[in-house]
């Protein structure tokens, strides 16, 4: 087994862990401080994934604002009088699990037995040119209007950025 | 043997299931949406694999599954911030986040 194969099973096992914590914990609080741990490990998959860029994305967006907003609301939304088990289930969690659990079993048997276009395992072949590294390279294919890029859709993300800033702003007013 | 596709597929599949759980089973709204958070990550997992191992040229140049990552992420903020909106005003009118106690658009 070598480290990168070490490195995946301990971010994954934590990873997994701190998902079933934000889903099975009695406090919400606790759920919303499992959600930080959840991403802050998924940027180290996304670090060993090669995808520098979109691991910092992950810690500033999700780790820092996104948490941020989520306790923010639980402060605004807090049920007086109800401190200990305050994310509770519904009636029909059985079913939702025993759904879920048919649905992991039939994507990971998908995933396993399906022949897959691109290639299994990793190699040095090298998805960048030489002496651009992987945030260079991100910009390019964001920005560049001659090159192949995707300038298109990131102008429709900043329209939707928009739309979800006066959205918010305009929902979340009191009149 | 190192990692494979596989690893990362799986891994995404779990932390999926595991999102989905905890949207359809929970009371409490905000909860709801830590689960569909929980559930893009996953996905992003997956695209960020798929484009880790792909290794036709040209395309594996041109990083596509990075690339949806981001517009992902682009797109999971715009609606945190617009349900967390919803959700405070909804408690400021009826003085709950409960889900199930949330029906005026039930016939």
């Amino acid at each position: 087994m070598d480290l990168a194969t070490l490195i995946f099973w301990i971010i994954a096992v934590i990873l997994v862990g701190s998902a079933l914590m934000v889903v099975g914990l009695r406090n919400i609080v606790h759920s919303a401080v499992a959600l930080i741990l959840l991403f802050a490990m998924a940027a180290g998959i996304y670090v060993l994934l090669d995808a520098e860029f979109i691991a910092i994305v992950q810690i500033l967006i999700y780790a820092g604002a996104v948490t941020i907003l989520i306790l923010f609301a639980l402060m605004l939304t807090r049920i007086t009088g109800q401190q200990s088990r305050t994310n509770p289930t519904n009636k029909q969690w059985w079913i939702a699990l025993v759904i879920c659990t048919l649905l992991g079993v039939s994507i990971i048997y998908a995933a396993t037995t399906s022949p897959h276009a691109v290639a299994t395992v990793g190699s040095d072949s090298g998805q960048l040119p030489a002496g651009i590294n992987n945030v260079v390279r991100i910009g390019q294919l964001l920005y560049s209007p001659t090159q192949y890029s995707f300038v298109l859709p990131f102008e429709i993300a900043s329209l939707v950025l928009l739309v979800a800033i006066i959205g918010a702003i305009v929902i979340g007013r009191e009149d | 043997m190192g990692l494979t596709l596989n690893h990362f597929l799986i891994l995404g599949a779990i932390l999926f299931c595991i999102g989905l759980y905890g949207a359809i089973s929970k009371r409490n709204a905000i909860a709801v949406l830590m689960g569909i958070e929980i559930m893009l990550n996953a996905v992003n997992v997956t695209m960020i694999g798929f484009s880790f191992f792909n290794h036709v040229k040209p395309y594996s140049t041109y990083l596509t599954g990075q690339i949806f990552a981001i517009f992902i992420i682009t797109v999971a903020a715009a609606e945190a911030a617009v349900a967390l909106a919803m959700i405070i005003a909804i408690y400021r009118k009826r003085e709950t986040v409960d889900v199930g106690e949330i029906d005026i658009m039930k016939w």
